[in-house]
């Protein structure tokens, strides 16, 4: 049990510095690291927790796709002259106290609301219909309730990463100038009378041709 | 202390909300930063919804955080489209010099 506490706070001390590290860094490609590191140590602490498959998840979803997509823009847009420095900027050093303080007191409303919280005694035996069976896997459990109870919201979960991909491409996509390209169109619709033409060349002068 | 109950969890997905609410709010040069916070924001959501998934022996904590996980992937796929349309029409990410809607 003890080391059990020991992993937590070493991971989540390693999380809340990275996460830090991601607001602070003046380099936007170490920003994309250090989220990288967070999501990896956040994954590490679910699958300590008991939760392997959303542990797994996570590592494919947002280190596989989402950090590697950051790092993708990152390379393409040139952020190199684009630091990252909020805390040094000259002109407008007037929103930092105030985002601070509205910060601070976030925070603050949190851990009250978190510290004072009471449970209710029975609220940890049973708490919904669907309970975790401690005699099968996480990914058994999980498979059993999501094909099944939630077979609509996984269809509409799909809905949404298609309307994303739409979106993304309509946005991204641009037609270049000057770029020669097959039309289909016009090639069938070539007709004889423009393909070819009939001449009736005089002697020693050819046919003058102009492409 | 020695015995990570709900509470730990808690604090620490209130901790990385707070960071990434910081992130947002102070960031003044980057805005591919102020997408990151965002994920840090969700981050600390699905924090929330495992460990009480867990300590409450409820599965549906879970389901959800994979729905947030679908919604994150998506926003951060339109997020950094938009932002790639927007830095090619007007070669430039600084949030100073965004300005367009003269906020």
């Amino acid at each position: 049990m003890i080391i059990h506490s020991i992993f937590f706070y070493i991971f989540s001390i390693i999380a809340v510095f990275s996460a830090i590290m991601v607001t602070i860094s003046r380099n936007t490609v170490h920003s994309v690291f250090f989220l990288i590191l967070d999501f990896i140590t956040i994954s590490c602490l679910f699958i300590m927790i008991g939760a392997e498959f959303i542990g797994m998840i996570m590592l494919i979803v947002y280190v596989g796709a989402v950090a590697v997509l950051f790092l993708f823009v990152v390379m393409m847009l040139n952020v190199s002259k684009q630091k990252n420095e909020w805390l040094g900027g000259e002109k407008n050093s007037n929103h930092i106290p105030i985002g601070l303080l509205i910060s601070g007191v976030i925070f603050f409303e949190l851990i009250i609301v978190i510290g004072g919280w009471k449970y209710k005694p029975e609220l940890f035996k049973t708490f919904s219909s669907i309970g975790i069976d401690l005699n099968s896997t996480n990914t058994h459990e999980i498979g059993k309730v999501l094909y099944t109870d939630y077979i609509h919201l996984f269809q509409l979960s799909g809905m949404v990463l298609l309307v994303a991909m739409i979106g993304a491409i309509v946005l991204t996509f641009r037609q270049r100038e000057g770029i020669k390209k097959q039309s289909y169109f016009r090639q069938i619709s070539r007709e004889r009378n423009e393909g070819v033409e009939l001449t009736d060349p005089k002697k020693n002068e050819g046919v003058k041709i102009d492409v | 202390m020695f015995e990570i109950s709900l509470g730990h969890y808690l604090i620490l997905a209130a901790t990385i909300f707070t960071i990434g609410v910081v992130g947002i709010f102070l960031n003044r040069k980057n805005i591919i930063v102020i997408l990151m916070s965002i994920e840090l924001i969700l981050l600390a959501v699905n924090i929330n919804l495992v460990s009480f998934s867990i300590y409450m022996n409820d599965l549906t904590g879970q389901i959800f955080t994979l729905f947030i996980l679908t919604v994150a992937a998506a926003e951060a796929a339109i997020g950094l489209a938009i932002i790639v349309i927007y830095y090619r029409n007007s070669g430039t990410i600084r949030v100073q010099e965004i300005d367009k809607l003269k906020g």
